[in-house]
């Protein structure tokens, strides 16, 4: 297609073209009202897609404006391509967390592995090496062949990106729930290191200086994925996707991380979602400054290529550079060590316009603030739905069980609670040598090269308790979050977030949005980690039925000495256990009344963010006073799922225990800011003077056998190889089966 | 004792090596650009795991057509040592300085983890500082870890003792008779699937790498000892 085919701008508006571009007739005339004229073709495309929820937030932004994103950590917060927090000696923390759910639901292997090398893009784009990924996944329940091939597939996905370019995944979460079938939910965390004054923005500032365009070539791929990603999925939609290279990203990214040691760079972003559009205006934008291209000069991999389609396209592996006026060569010749192409394409200027040059003509010219700043905000309605307040109003009451041990064994082949061994091994989660826990723990840690410091990280979310109640449900996701790093034995800092959710067009899934975000905000004041970086992906739906709502949370935690790092399982026979927290009645989003009901209902389980935070303080302090052998907390499947994993991961290792209080409530209740620690007998003392809700229930025995006894008599007595071999198996097992 | 990593694009597990040598043996090694492979002045050569050229058309294939396979046979000719780990492992096959060839892990996927070898032969320059026999914990990570060799070359391999390591008990990926690592004829170049380079610190995978380094270490002080 060429230029002279494309509709008029008259046409464009007579004809309601843009409504194919994904905008309304509102937005439309708002463009053109700042234009003071009827945008052309390509212009309808870059405001389209600036102005697309992906990039411009314009839904979410009136609730993304709740989140604490302060501290005395904080380098950057949101708004750059991630966030940056001090963690001592000069050095910082940088991390970010994206969602690449619509390309995942399409062509889940390319689509997965561009969102790993997109998320690393952004790391490295502000001077940071990346050191580690972590991942957050859901899919449907696998007993449906699309959803086993979805997860199989974007597993494989992310493990090639992660393992081609040599950075390890090191932490991780996998859900399932049919909330999720064909639509699945791929987010992706990347984690990087940096000295202070290596820390670059994304800025086109100072008149005359150099836009430079490196890396890979634009083609017609991924053209309009901005667009894509905020819309729903429809059967038989299939855009054209954009392919990733790993290989061509190491490239880039060494090449880069030496770039950053220049002088001559004056600004860094990656062409992310709506490539060259995004990047050109954004960083004109932020510096206050305009940026002219000549499209002639873009490295195109097909030919006649429109205006048009090189600014919306989404070919992976490119960066945008501005460089001092003079110093092109240096930075070329820099490129070229690595055989990528940088290439001069236009210049900063100073009349803050996106000006776009095409065959001699000027094929666009928009104001850069209009494109990156003026999207219209959207004060969405919110509606409180039936569903909880019927929820709301229920009477709990415990699950009758059976059969206790049968109960337990069937919870622990539930995929989401069942070893995740199938997914990590996939991963190369040992490259650079530097981690200290790999997947299998409550969290993943890396050592800081050069320090005796580690980083833990950790992605949560249970998005059932959201579901059931979006407010107790997100300070539980924050919690939860910050309860794995604790158990790491490091001090939780900041968070990035992938707030995924349906369309926010429906006032239930707003109001759903709405009271997560007060949830999340609330926690994370209270637990001192702000919100650094995130990202929000809306019209997760598959015909109209939104997922449960799923604000993702990455948390990136401190370990002052890495002699602190705890780990989840058994470390010695006669090592005394206890428990952090009594249980109550809390089966609202359990697994065990999803398992028992095929549903879930009632009340999600209450959390007092004061008694949180009281214990996670307490537990962190008395680990890093040397005083615990092993800790986890208590999470889906409760107390008896707790126990057995840490069993799981040591060698000819049990547990003898006794627990008060109703058996079904004591062993499978997800009541929340509980963990299970074991402590040394001689220190045993001193552990209970510092944590005040510790209570003994026993001891770790060589026995190989999880007994735990009740007031009435023993209620579970199994061997820890039988337990073991049914979490271990069961995902392998499940896709194995031809359902 | 100076060493050089050869380092070629998408050769991601450089950062490994150049740490183990550098940061925990306090030795000296430097990296080689594919491109300016002059190896003289360098007393042996480790060639990282990672993806070079990003694995395209066979892992180690385009690597081997590289200038710096040009130098590195010259060098692996003096009779120096060249260890070539997981990619580099595959480089030297592709390249003829080690026999075999890889094929897909038999499970079809990437896997990583940690695997027990045994030590089969203590004579060499990579070997000497195990026990014969002695069980070893040691890091790996690849897609195609599949090692074949065909029945003759097998027995040709046994015969002169150049099968050093072999899975112990999990031989998960297919590889021929076990092999976990080989030898060249002249016994200078070692190839080996798993990263010994992962196993040098408690904190991170482990110490059964360390004598690996170190019987390489020790081999050539003893050298140069007594050519003193």
């Amino acid at each position: 297609m060429s230029a002279k085919h494309e509709p008029n701008a008259q046409q464009i508006k007579d004809e309601q073209l843009y409504r194919q571009m994904g905008m309304t007739d509102e937005e439309f005339d708002r463009a053109a009202e700042m234009l003071g004229r009827l945008p052309n073709y390509t212009e309808t495309g870059l405001f389209s897609a600036l102005w697309s929820e992906h990039c411009s937030y314009k839904s979410s932004k009136p609730v993304l404006r709740k989140f604490p994103t302060d501290g005395p950590r904080v380098l950057q917060g949101p708004g750059e391509g991630a966030g940056i927090v001090d963690i001592g000696d000069n050095q910082a923390a940088v991390f970010k967390m994206e969602s690449h759910n619509s390309p995942s639901a399409i062509e889940p292997f390319i689509g997965a592995a561009t969102g790993a090398g997109g998320v690393l893009r952004d790391v490295f784009s502000m001077g940071a090496r990346p050191v580690a990924l972590v991942n957050s996944l859901r899919f449907g329940d696998l007993s449906d062949a699309r959803d086993r091939y979805l997860f199989e597939e974007a597993v494989a996905g992310i493990a090639s990106y992660g393992n081609a370019i040599g950075i390890p995944t090191i932490a991780g979460e996998v859900q399932f729930d049919n909330c999720y079938s064909k639509r699945p939910l791929v987010n992706a965390m990347a984690v990087g290191l940096l000295n202070h004054e290596d820390i670059q923005k994304g800025i086109a500032s100072g008149v005359g200086n150099s836009v430079m365009y490196a890396g890979a070539t634009t083609g017609r791929d991924g053209i309009h994925g901005a667009t894509m990603s905020s819309s729903e999925v429809k059967d038989g939609e299939i855009p054209v996707m954009q392919a990733g290279d790993p290989f061509l990203e190491k490239l880039v990214m060494e090449a880069c991380l030496e770039l950053v040691k220049s002088d001559a760079l004056i600004g860094i972003q990656d062409m992310g979602a709506a490539g060259l559009t995004s990047s050109a205006a954004e960083m004109a934008s932020k510096a206050g400054y305009g940026v002219e291209l000549n499209l002639d000069l873009v490295p195109q991999r097909e030919e006649g290529m429109t205006a048009y389609e090189m600014m919306l396209s989404e070919s992976q592996e490119r960066m945008l550079i501005v460089v001092k006026k003079g110093r092109e060569q240096e930075v070329t010749d820099l490129f070229a060590k690595y055989n990528i192409q940088a290439v001069t394409i236009g210049k900063v200027t100073d009349d803050k316009m996106l000006r776009l040059l095409h065959k001699g003509e000027v094929v666009a010219e928009v104001s850069a603030d209009a494109l990156a700043e003026d999207a219209p905000v959207y004060h969405k309605k919110s509606e409180e739905p039936a569903y909880f307040r019927e929820f709301q109003a229920m009477e709990m009451t415990e699950p009758v069980v059976a059969d206790l041990n049968e109960t337990l064994k069937d919870l622990l082949q539930r995929p989401t609670i069942a070893s995740k061994e199938w997914v990590y091994n996939q991963f190369d989660t040992q490259a650079r040598s530097n981690t200290v826990v790999a997947p299998g723990s409550s969290a993943g840690v890396i050592r800081v090269s050069g320090t005796n410091k580690g980083l833990a990280m950790t992605s949560d979310c249970n998005s059932r308790f959201v579901y059931l109640d979006p407010e107790t449900g997100g300070k539980i996701a924050v919690a939860e979050a910050a309860r794995n790093l604790i158990c790491s034995g490091a001090e939780p800092i900041a968070i990035t977030d992938c707030l995924n959710f349906g369309s926010a067009d429906k006032p239930e899934v707003f109001w759903q949005l709405e009271k997560s975000a007060d949830g999340i905000s609330d926690a994370c004041r209270k637990l001192n980690a702000p919100v650094i970086s995130g990202n929000v992906s809306l019209s997760n739906e598959v015909n109209g039925v939104p997922i449960y709502p799923t604000p993702t949370i990455g948390m990136v935690g401190l370990i002052h000495d890495l002699s602190q790092v705890t780990t989840t399982e058994f470390k010695s026979a006669g090592d005394v256990i206890y428990v952090i927290g009594e249980a109550s009645l809390d089966f609202g989003g359990s697994e065990l009344q999803q398992m028992m009901e095929g549903k879930i209902f009632g009340q999600a389980p209450a959390i007092d963010l004061e008694v949180e935070a009281a214990r996670q303080k307490e537990l962190l302090t008395a680990i890093q006073a040397g005083l615990v052998q092993s800790a986890t907390d208590l999470s889906e499947g409760g107390f008896a799922v707790a126990l057995c994993e840490k069993a799981f991961g040591a060698e000819g290792l049990g547990a003898g225990v006794t627990v008060s209080g109703s058996a079904v409530t004591a062993l499978f209740s997800e009541t929340q800011s509980r963990f299970l620690v074991t402590v040394k007998e001689e220190k045993a003392a001193d552990f209970e003077k510092a944590v005040a809700d510790a209570i003994k229930i026993g001891v770790v025995t060589d026995s190989n056998r999880i007994v735990i006894n009740g007031e009435n008599g023993m209620l579970i007595d199994g061997t820890v190889d039988e337990l073991r071999s049914a979490w271990k198996g069961a995902i392998q097992c499940l896709l194995n089966s031809e359902a | 004792m100076k060493f050089a990593i050869l380092v070629f694009p998408g050769s991601g597990c450089d950062i490994d090596m150049y740490h183990a040598v550098n940061t925990v043996l306090g030795n000296k090694a430097e990296y080689i650009w594919h491109t300016e492979a002059n190896l003289d002045g360098y007393d042996a050569v480790l060639i990282p795991s990672g993806a070079s050229y990003g694995d395209y058309l066979r892992p180690g294939a385009l690597a081997q057509s590289s200038q710096a396979i040009v130098s590195l046979k010259e060098f692996a000719a003096t009779g120096k040592p060249v260890l070539g780990v997981g990619n580099g492992f595959q480089i030297l096959a592709e390249a003829g300085l080690l026999p075999g060839a890889f094929l897909r892990n038999k499970g079809l996927k990437f896997r990583s983890g940690r695997t027990k070898l045994t030590v089969l032969n203590t004579d060499s320059t990579f070997t000497a500082d195990y026990e014969n026999g002695q069980e070893i914990t040691i890091p790996f990570a690849h897609e195609f870890g599949n090692y074949y060799v065909d029945e003759k070359t097998v027995e040709e391999l046994k015969r002169t003792n150049r099968i050093v390591f072999t899975y112990a008990d999990d031989n998960a990926d297919g590889s021929t008779a076990d092999i976990a690592g080989v030898l060249n004829e002249t016994g200078n170049v070692l190839g080996m699937m798993p990263l010994p380079e992962r196993a040098v610190e408690e904190i991170i995978g482990g110490t059964d790498g360390l004598p690996l380094f170190n019987s390489i270490l020790k081999r050539w002080s003893e050298n140069n000892v007594s050519q003193a």
